[in-house]
């Protein structure tokens, strides 16, 4: 297979790298460019760990190509705190013990960030519903859902 | 100090709920997980799986394989030593399959390859001749004296002639006169139940980097409960010392049990073994459904017998477990756990393993006791609704209590059942009004907790500091549960401590990450060495002041003069005596190893009210509440996770997860699209209320926390939902084509 | 296998009939790279079509919207126009998978997929959409209903692919639902499905209706009798009832893992009934 080259804006940074056509966005992110933040949990679309925003979107990363990203903007969970602060979000997962193993973590602030950032103040519902593609098997999504509450107050108050 | 003493003591730092110490790493995205390590020159790894449910193997050709370009090594189970002892060859031919493939995703072959394409493309050019055999995939058909036979030869020498090949193994439980317990009964119900086979669901897949030398020197690094675990079955599969095979845990993302054995990890050091270069294999999903190990699915007959006024007479229970293709113990566990919440003068269980054409069983929160508990707290429940008793009330009238002789034998000490469930009681969800249609449940649930083989390091740094080496990989906030008790212990911030999971190099045995065992375990032999490290620290003092070591206490963080020479010195504080340790006799630490006991059990009760649509047999979660008994709770943030998440994982199980087998005897749903694990907004919150009844085992008074919460809540679902339609269940999951069907059967 | 992007949809279509192996085309890809995945299909030819000319756009037209083969659902989701004209159609296409999906998934793809249980395909086809397929011979036409013909198998000939779904403009006093059902509360596929489009006289009677069920026979399945059952009446309860067993005797499932044949043709009839009530309310019924 003929690998194809790809410049595209990842986390505020041009980047390029080539890849196979049938490689995924999410190999690309984590054997190509290093950024292991980036989960896979199935490979499917199910779990949501892999959660990127392209162009702005929320999107499994494992159910793109990395050949369609050309001219696109990337964000991943790396690109989410400014230098060494962390964004509320990641601050209040960890002031609310929101993570036990931590792997659907950066999916989940992924997802929680883009929902925040066009719905400030969403009801527990429909946090709960925006989430439902981001599995977790250790919380129970309790603590979760409180961190991302807290943390959205807080935004909502700066 | 208030050592191994059961006084009330008061804390500063245990009990408070400080940041962890790998959140920064875990929501940047910086830590490392089992896929995430790699190595220079590394190949990919990737394993050939059978697609018969039970088959000879006939031959396996891997010569075209060999020959394509970028493929540096193909192995099957030709590349393993046959294992003399029994428990070794199920783990080497679960690894990979040899002479006959036993399961659906069973693994036959391996490579290692350049790139992912070309590892793909090998897989295809082996070329493997099967001869199909006939298959059984469930517990009850497997019984049958006609059923296909799994594997042969494997009946354990208890297990009474004439029962079915598959039965490896029988076990009994109980004491008292079974037959008097019944006559003295008022109503006696008896009745039968299944679960499906669950997987734990972990959303991190098994991976491994495997780095073998030419001089057999090998590294390991991989997402497990238990890194000296995998070195002793690795090294015994690859034929090595453990000295030379340094095993490292990475982060983990999720186990619940599941992580606690061997899959890819021999095959990926057998691999670098040939090839000479470090390999990485990763999981599928579709892999860690077909090949790593679910639960036991179950068949059970319960018999319960209740005076009028709830006081019970008499349980037995018959157990029937399937854990898959080979031998597994987790019976036992079911059979002692079922009657394990009630003080019973008769009481029996028996129980069987049997083999079917299933993955090889790996634990799962709390193994063996949801199935039990399940059936036993529904036929309880059932007893209640026809006797017109309060359930809260008869399990407080039949609770076990200290010095309750257990339904498995041992007396129990200090528990916390009763105070579990007078909380219960006492909670305004418990009478909390519901609407038509809905229904409330309840259910106790129990968990032995394990102690074990540990040994931890504690290092007094030069600057005040402490590092503390552990080795068991922290699935649930354990470094920070550790390091606050090592900072109580020694009297210092919990900030001045840092805890590390060593390598298998770097530090004596511990056993794996399981049977609730780590903060209670491993935070035990923490104080113990904190306080080694005390005595230390007290003696080099000793020697300053020129006075006795023992006329030197330890307090609040400083070493202070004692008995006649109290207030002669002023007190040298932690930071102190280590700035000039250098010169008072070299570096200062502490050790400590054992086998620790006195894990001390533990029992929850959860409430549950659900809802279930008529029309479609969907049930609703309306709220949850899990009361438990932690002993202490070290960081209760931690508690309430492992309470929550429990409870989530056992809601799955009551509703809607299972292993589906086609007639083909293939697993049917392999992914989580149609595997499915409750989404987000499939619940409500989960309240939790911490209990702390002390555990006298512990100096802090510490039980595990993690494994009870998922045993109560598959009668506590099973009980409302059928409190809910008026017709009792007795099938998990509970999905809606089953319940629809039972009301159905009703009209 | 190669992935190809053109700039026009004449570009793509020959791109597709020249290819002799198997091609794909990538709109959302949230079908296409499952498959990948699972190694069901290993193309030659991947033909992106999001940088086609016009795709990506929702076009009023005729009273009702023109939505582009690669508007995501996240996109319809947010087009007041279609939402209010057309909610069962936009709601069915949300249902599919998580808030990720909806991010790149579309309607078109959710179509061409042929899986009998196609969220956004009942709502479609009570709409009485119409695909604009593009093709070696040029443009033509085609109701959404004509275009599974089995599970995993369109009328679609090779060359040929959808640019554009036709929403039709609609009377007034008309409303559209669309329900599912799943086991859990997000991430399956359907069970059972059912559409309803209807509209009402001044009096509230249905005079005009299509039902539509999903996943329970191998393509989705309009069933007039279902229409016929709710004609004249204002959905009193014998109407819903007659409406309910004419959709289950319409039933021709299967069982599978996801449900039974019981369930399915059951809860069918249920579905219908409720959404043909959601569908009253939203053309203004009075219950």
């Amino acid at each position: 297979m003929k690998t194809i080259h790809v410049a595209t804006e990842v986390n505020g940074d041009n980047v390029e790298f080539v890849c196979a056509p049938d490689e995924s966005l999410l190999d690309v992110l984590r054997n190509r460019l290093g950024l292991t933040g980036v989960k896979e949990g199935c490979g499917t679309g199910d779990c949501g760990a892999c959660s990127v925003t392209l162009n702005g979107r929320l999107v499994c990363s494992c159910l793109v190509l990395g050949a369609e990203v050309e001219g696109a903007t990337i964000g991943t969970i790396e690109g989410m705190a400014r230098a060494d602060v962390l964004h509320p979000l990641q601050q209040s997962f960890i002031d609310h013990a929101a993570l036990q193993c931590g792997i659907c973590t950066p999916g989940i602030l992924v997802a929680a960030k883009a929902l925040l950032d066009k719905n400030p103040d969403p009801t527990d519902t429909e946090l709960r519903y925006w989430l439902a593609g981001n599995l977790c098997r250790c919380t129970g999504y309790d603590k979760i859902i409180h961190a991302v509450q807290d943390a959205a107050k807080k935004m909502r108050t700066v | 100090m208030a050592l191994d003493s059961n006084n009330k003591r008061v804390f500063k730092v245990v009990g408070t709920r400080p940041p962890r110490p790998d959140g920064i790493e875990k929501v940047t995205g910086r830590a490392l997980y089992g896929a995430d390590v790699s190595a220079p020159g590394m190949l990919v790894g990737r394993i050939l799986r059978s697609p018969h449910a039970h088959a000879a193997i006939l031959s396996i050709d891997t010569s075209a394989a060999e020959a394509l370009a970028g493929v540096k090594a193909v192995i099957t189970a030709q590349d393993f030593a046959v294992q003399d002892d029994s428990a070794l060859r199920d783990v080497q031919e679960n690894c990979m399959a040899r002479g006959k493939v036993l399961y659906d995703g069973h693994a036959v072959a391996a490579v290692a390859a350049l790139t992912p394409a070309i590892a793909k493309a090998a897989l295809k050019l082996i070329k493997v001749t099967y001869k199909a055999l006939p298959h059984v995939t469930d517990v009850d058909v497997a019984m049958r004296p006609d059923a296909p036979v799994v594997q042969a030869g494997r009946s354990f020498e208890n297990v009474p002639a004439g029962m079915a090949e598959n039965v490896t193994s029988q076990c009994e439980f109980g004491h008292g006169d079974l037959a008097a317990g019944f006559a003295a009964a008022a109503l006696i119900v008896e009745r039968s139940f299944t679960t499906a086979a669950v997987h734990q669901g972990y959303i991190e897949p098994q991976a491994c980097l495997a780095s073998m030398t030419a001089d057999g020197k090998a590294d390991l690094w991989c997402c497990t409960q238990g890194q000296y675990h995998v070195r002793a079955l690795c090294a015994a599969l690859l034929g090595m010392e453990a000295s030379q095979l340094r095993v490292t845990a990475s982060e983990i993302g999720g186990g619940f049990g599941g992580k606690t054995t061997v899959f890819i990890e021999p095959v990926a050091l057998a691999l670098s073994r040939k090839s000479g270069k470090p390999v990485k294999i990763v999981m599928t999903r579709d892999e860690v459904f077909k090949a790593t190990g679910p639960t036991v699915s179950s068949s059970i007959d319960v018999k319960i017998g209740m005076t009028k006024d709830g006081r019970i007479t008499a349980g037995e229970a018959h157990l029937r477990y399937s854990g898959g293709a080979f031998h597994c113990g987790t019976i036992d566990m079911g059979a002692q756990a079922a009657f394990a919440a009630y003080d019973l003068q008769a009481v029996r269980t028996l129980g069987w393993n049997v083999l079917t054409n299933r993955p090889k069983e790996v634990a799962y929160r709390a193994p063996g006791a949801p199935q039990a508990i399940y059936a036993v707290e529904s036929v309880v429940d059932e007893l209640c609704q026809k006797l017109g008793l309060d359930p809260l009330d008869v399990r407080l009238k039949n609770a076990a209590r200290k010095g309750t002789k257990s339904s498995y034998g041992p007396t129990f000490d200090d528990i916390g059942l009763m105070a579990t469930l007078e909380a219960a009681k006492a909670h305004p969800h418990y009478t909390a009004p519901l609407a038509p249609g809905q229904g409330r449940g309840l259910s106790a649930g129990f968990w032995f907790n394990f102690g074990g083989n540990t040994c931890v390091s504690l290092n007094i740094n030069t600057d005040g500091t402490v590092g503390i080496t552990e080795g068991n990989p922290d699935i649930g906030g354990s470094r920070a549960a550790i390091s606050q008790m090592a900072a109580e212990e020694l009297g210092i911030p919990y900030e001045k401590v840092r805890t590390i999971i060593a390598d298998t190099s770097s530090l004596g045995h511990n056993d794996i990450t399981d049977g609730s065992r780590v903060t209670f375990a491993v935070g035990l032999a923490t104080i113990k060495a904190a306080q080694d490290a005390i005595q230390k620290m007290c003696a080099r003092v000793a020697t300053l002041w020129e006075i006795d070591a023992e006329a030197v206490v330890w307090e609040d963080g400083c070493a202070k003069p004692s008995g006649p020479n109290a207030g002669q010195f002023p007190p040298m504080t932690l930071a102190e005596i280590a700035a000039i340790s250098f010169n008072t006799g070299g570096p200062i630490a502490g050790h400590h190893e054992f086998n620790a006991d006195g894990a001390g059990v533990s029992f929850g009760v959860h409430l549950v009210d659900v809802e279930v649509d008529r029309e479609t047999g969907a049930t609703k979660v309306l709220r949850y509440t899990v009361f438990q008994d932690a002993g202490k709770a070290v960081h209760p943030s931690y508690v309430e996770g492992q309470m929550q998440g429990g409870a989530v994982q056992g809601i799955g199980w009551a509703l809607n997860e299972e292993y589906i087998y086609g007639e083909d005897g293939r697993l049917q749903n392999a992914g989580f699209l149609d595997y499915r694990v409750p989404v987000a907004s499939d619940l409500p919150n989960i309240e939790t209320v911490i209990l702390e009844i002390p555990n006298p085992g512990h100096p802090y008074g510490v039980r595990g926390v993690g494994e009870t919460p998922i045993v109560p809540p598959l009668a506590a679902l099973s009980n409302a939902v059928s409190r809910a339609i008026g017709l009792r269940m007795n099938r998990l999951p509970m999905s809606p084509p089953r319940i629809l069907a039972a009301l159905s059967a009703k009209r | 296998m190669r992935y190809a992007k053109p700039n026009t949809a004449a570009e793509a279509s020959a791109l597709l009939r020249q290819e002799t192996g198997i091609t794909r085309i990538l709109a959302g890809g949230t079908d296409v790279m499952v498959q990948l995945k699972a190694g069901l299909v290993e193309p030659d030819l991947i033909v992106d079509i999001k940088h086609i000319g016009g795709l990506r756009d929702i076009t009023p037209e005729a009273g009702g919207f023109r939505i582009g083969a690669a508007v995501s659902g996240a996109e319809l989701g947010a087009h007041a126009g279609v939402v209010g004209l057309w909610p069962g159609v936009v709601e069915g296409f949300e249902l599919i998978g998580s808030t990720q999906v909806q991010g790149r998934a579309t309607m078109a793809g959710n179509l061409c997929n042929g899986s009998p249980a196609a969220d956004s395909v009942p709502g479609l086809v009570a709409a009485n959409a119409v695909a604009r397929i593009c093709g070696p011979s040029g443009e033509r036409d085609c109701p959404i209903q004509d275009i599974p013909v089995a599970p995993g198998r369109i009328s679609l000939a090779k060359g040929e692919f959808i640019t554009s779904i036709l929403l039709p403009g609609r009377p007034e006093r008309s409303g559209d639902a669309y329900l599912r059902f799943i086991p859990r509360t997000e991430m399956d596929i359907a069970v059972a499905a059912a559409a309803v489009s209807l509209t009402l006289d001044k009096a509230g009677k249905v005079v005009a209706a299509r039902v539509v069920l999903g996943a329970v026979a191998p393509t989705v399945k309009l069933v007039g009798p279902a229409a016929d059952a709710i004609l004249g009446t204002s959905l009193d309860d014998a109407a819903l009832a007659a409406l309910a067993a004419a959709c289950s005797a319409a039933c021709s499932p299967i069982d599978d893992k996801r449900g039974t044949i019981v369930f399915r043709t059951e809860v069918a009839g249920v579905l219908a009934k409720r959404a043909a009530l959601i569908a009253y309310k939203r053309a203004g019924g009075q219950k």
